[in-house]
């Protein structure tokens, strides 16, 4: 394991400096084998870690050396391997090589295709540290360098006005969060005197920390999250993100990036398990923030939004889970979520790349036909998302609802429950709007309709096949699978913490089931009557009936506008006060009175220079005339 | 009989006095370069002086090498104020103030 964990990172971290350096003028065309090539590899090493931790009881840390040495200060560069972060791994990987090959097919011809792999390899470099680094350090770096691809590439398309804003946005508002999680690592710092996971947590886990303290530690943290993984009131960077490819949407804004602040919250468990009031607001803003984004996701019209609200509301039913203490579940569906959301995003840009370029749901319809292989692969991503058994989401979303449930918190359940619902109908809306019924194309568009290239239609079938079976095949019986037993050495602390223990597969999980299901089922039903029976007259109607709700919920709740209205209305005329009266008044007052005062006294003292010698020469007679006479009297 | 210094001294100091007087207030230039001539003199009657006091010739000897400075010092001089008369068309003292702050 010494040599294989650090080549997992550093074969993108390769395949980027090459690609950068030898993509514009050599590679070219044939940019992206090296990426594939180097991300497969690192999937092949992932699947060799995974075996070698198998059943292990402890984490293995491999340390390369020391990072920052400054007295107490000790920072390793040290690789952790155990349970969570081999899933992390297999999943970043795994999916990342998909989308890689996905990606030759989608950026094909693009002016910066070997641009593309090379940030995409970046971005790979960092997730991978991320996921694999021993300490809050390494984490944080990981963290930092994610952020940092995620704005170039949803700034790609640098020359369109509106990508490179919403790049702008997404690193401005993770910046909120970072600085919690900044803060955060700090604290730790400070309390526990190291800022090795492990030594960390056995301080935790021996107690005599004050619940204060930890309380702090969970909620500047869990900031941290809420920024990069997209949680309300930090969430409005994500639909934005869509400005850039949809290879990236896939990776890094659905499967990857964006679950980072679930990874970190789980990883965390033991702090949060001390702290249980930070466990509450983690569970509630979760809960609010699957709700909240799945309502906006109702009425979106272009394709790549929806997803992208439907992200922000399945990464709130990951947090929804953490926040009861559901660990495995929450990491289970940060799994199947994964592979879902990596092909629903992957089959939209199929959609997109068939039809030039048209993103607007309005404009398509009837596309089953014509592109088979996206509309069956759609498909199956679409029962997973909505929560259909047996699919992959169906498992892993029971397990969080029905966690809640049994837990008592029977709020959060029926709020996931009612999302549930929703998801289920935009999900469906979104397929039926796209493959069924009439087609809406401009018949410009529709005359070039055309199946996408192989290479982007493997990786969505491979998709398909895991959404369609990685639920069943991990999750069953739920809270028992094969999943939850690997993952079960990682949380035990925490969960000792909690005083959670297993129970069996009961007759009340059945019902529970049953119950998530119809709810799922009668969300894609309602879904059927609005948008394949009657979608002349009943989406209208239904606008119609609840006219406010509805032009809020299409305006996403005005969130971007209160903070136009507040933040960037306060931060906007604060600098402008700073500028006008702290800047030209304050200081430039201060640095032009200091030369005015010189030009005072240059304007006194000038007019004894004459230029004429002879006054110099009287000044001089005389002063040579008193020292004279003064040194001869006294 | 022999010159006491007071003679010499009283001579001199009235040389020089007249000769700083001619620096200090005449506006014409060639007048301001004899008046320091005269002063230098003055200096050279000084010495003189005080050589017959002490009785050496250190004092005349150091003369002469005034003199003959003096003698390059006036040629270039008056050089300088040959230039600078075909510059500005006049020798008077207070119209040269460029360098007035």
């Amino acid at each position: 394991m010494n040599y294989v964990l650090p080549l997992i990172p550093a074969l993108p971290l390769v395949a980027f400096f090459i690609t950068l350096f030898l993509g514009k003028w050599w590679l070219k065309d044939s940019a992206h084998w090296i990426p594939i090539l180097a991300m497969a590899g690192s999937f092949v090493l992932s699947v060799a870690a995974f075996l070698a931790i198998r059943g292990e009881e402890h984490a293995m840390v491999v340390e390369l050396w020391r990072w920052i040495p400054v007295g107490d200060f000790q920072v390793p560069i040290a690789f952790q391997l155990d349970q969570l972060s081999s899933v992390m791994l297999l999943v970043v990987t795994g999916v990342g090589t998909l989308i890689f090959i996905y990606s030759k097919g989608y950026m094909h011809g693009d002016p910066g295709y070997y641009r593309f792999f090379a940030y995409l390899s970046l971005f790979a470099f960092s997730m991978l540290m991320l996921v694999l680094g021993a300490n809050y350090l390494l984490l944080y770096l990981g963290w930092e360098a994610v952020g940092l691809c995620s704005y170039y590439l949803i700034g790609f398309y640098y020359h369109k006005p509106s990508a490179a804003s919403a790049g702008k946005k997404a690193f401005l508002t993770n910046r909120v969060g970072d600085f919690g999680f900044g803060l955060g690592v700090m604290l730790i710092f400070v309390t526990f005197g190291s800022l090795d996971y492990l030594h960390v947590f056995e301080a935790v886990e021996h107690g005599g920390t004050s619940e204060g303290i930890l309380l702090a530690i969970g909620l500047l943290l869990f900031m941290g999250a809420m920024g990069k993984s997209a949680q309300f009131p930090l969430h409005v960077w994500l639909p934005d993100a869509m400005e850039g490819p949809t290879p990236v949407s896939a990776l890094i804004h659905a499967a990857t990036m964006v679950t980072a602040g679930v990874y970190m919250v789980a990883r965390s468990s033991v702090i949060f398990a001390s702290a249980p009031t930070a466990m509450l607001v983690v569970g509630a803003v979760g809960a609010f923030t699957a709700i909240f984004a799945a309502s906006i996701g109702l009425v979106q019209n272009d394709i790549k939004r929806v997803m992208a609200y439907s992200t922000v509301s399945q990464l709130g039913y990951m947090f929804m889970a953490l926040g009861i203490g559901a660990w495995i579940p929450a990491i289970f569906h940060l799994v199947t979520h994964a592979f879902f959301k990596a092909l629903l995003f992957l089959g939209s840009g199929s959609v997109i790349h068939s039809l030039g370029g048209e993103q607007d749901m309005r404009k398509m319809g009837g596309l089953a036909r014509k592109i088979p292989f996206t509309y069956w692969t759609l498909i199956a991503g679409a029962f997973a998302l909505a929560g259909v058994f047996p699919f992959a989401g169906f498992w892993s979303k029971d397990e969080i609802l029905g966690m809640n449930f049994k837990g008592g918190g029977y709020i959060i359940w029926a709020v996931g429950l009612i999302a549930a619902f929703i998801t289920a109908f935009y999900t469906f809306r979104l397929i039926f709007m796209t493959f069924w019924g009439e087609s809406r194309m401009d018949p410009e568009v529709e005359k070039h309709v055309h199946e996408s290239p192989w290479s982007m239609v493997v990786p969505l079938m491979v998709l398909g096949v895991l959404s369609v079976g990685a639920g069943a095949l991990l999750g069953i019986p739920p809270e028992g699978g094969l999943f939850a037993k690997f993952l079960e050495p990682v949380f035990e602390p925490a969960n000792q913490i909690l005083g959670v223990h297993h129970e069996a597969f009961a007759a009340i999980d059945v019902i529970l089931m049953i119950v998530s299901l119809a709810v799922a089922l009668s969300g894609v039903a309602l879904a059927y009557v609005f948008y394949v029976r009657r979608p002349d007259d009943l989406p209208q109607k239904a606008g119609a009936i609840s006219q406010p709700l509805y032009k809020a919920v299409l305006n996403k709740w005005y969130i971007d506008e209160i903070y136009d209205a507040t933040i960037i209305r306060l931060t906007i005329d604060g600098s402008r006060w700073l500028w006008r009266v702290v800047d030209a008044g304050v200081i430039d007052g201060a640095v032009n009175g200091v030369a005015r005062l010189w030009d005072i006294a240059g304007r006194i003292v000038s007019p004894f220079q004459t230029g004429r010698v002879q006054n110099y020469a009287v000044v001089m007679f005389v002063g040579l005339f008193v020292i004279v006479t003064a040194v001869i009297v006294f | 009989m022999v010159i006491p210094i007071e003679w010499y001294l009283v001579l001199s100091a009235f040389l020089f006095a007249i000769g700083a007087a001619g620096v200090l207030m005449r506006r014409n230039l060639f007048i301001v370069l004899f008046s320091i001539e005269l002063m230098m003199n003055a200096v050279n009657i000084n010495l003189v002086g005080f050589s017959r006091l002490h009785e050496n010739l250190i004092g005349q000897n150091f003369v002469l090498f005034t003199m003959t400075v003096a003698a390059a010092e006036a040629a270039i001089g008056l050089a300088i104020v040959t230039a600078l008369y075909r510059n500005r068309r006049t020798l008077m003292v207070d119209m040269f103030d460029v360098m007035k702050g």
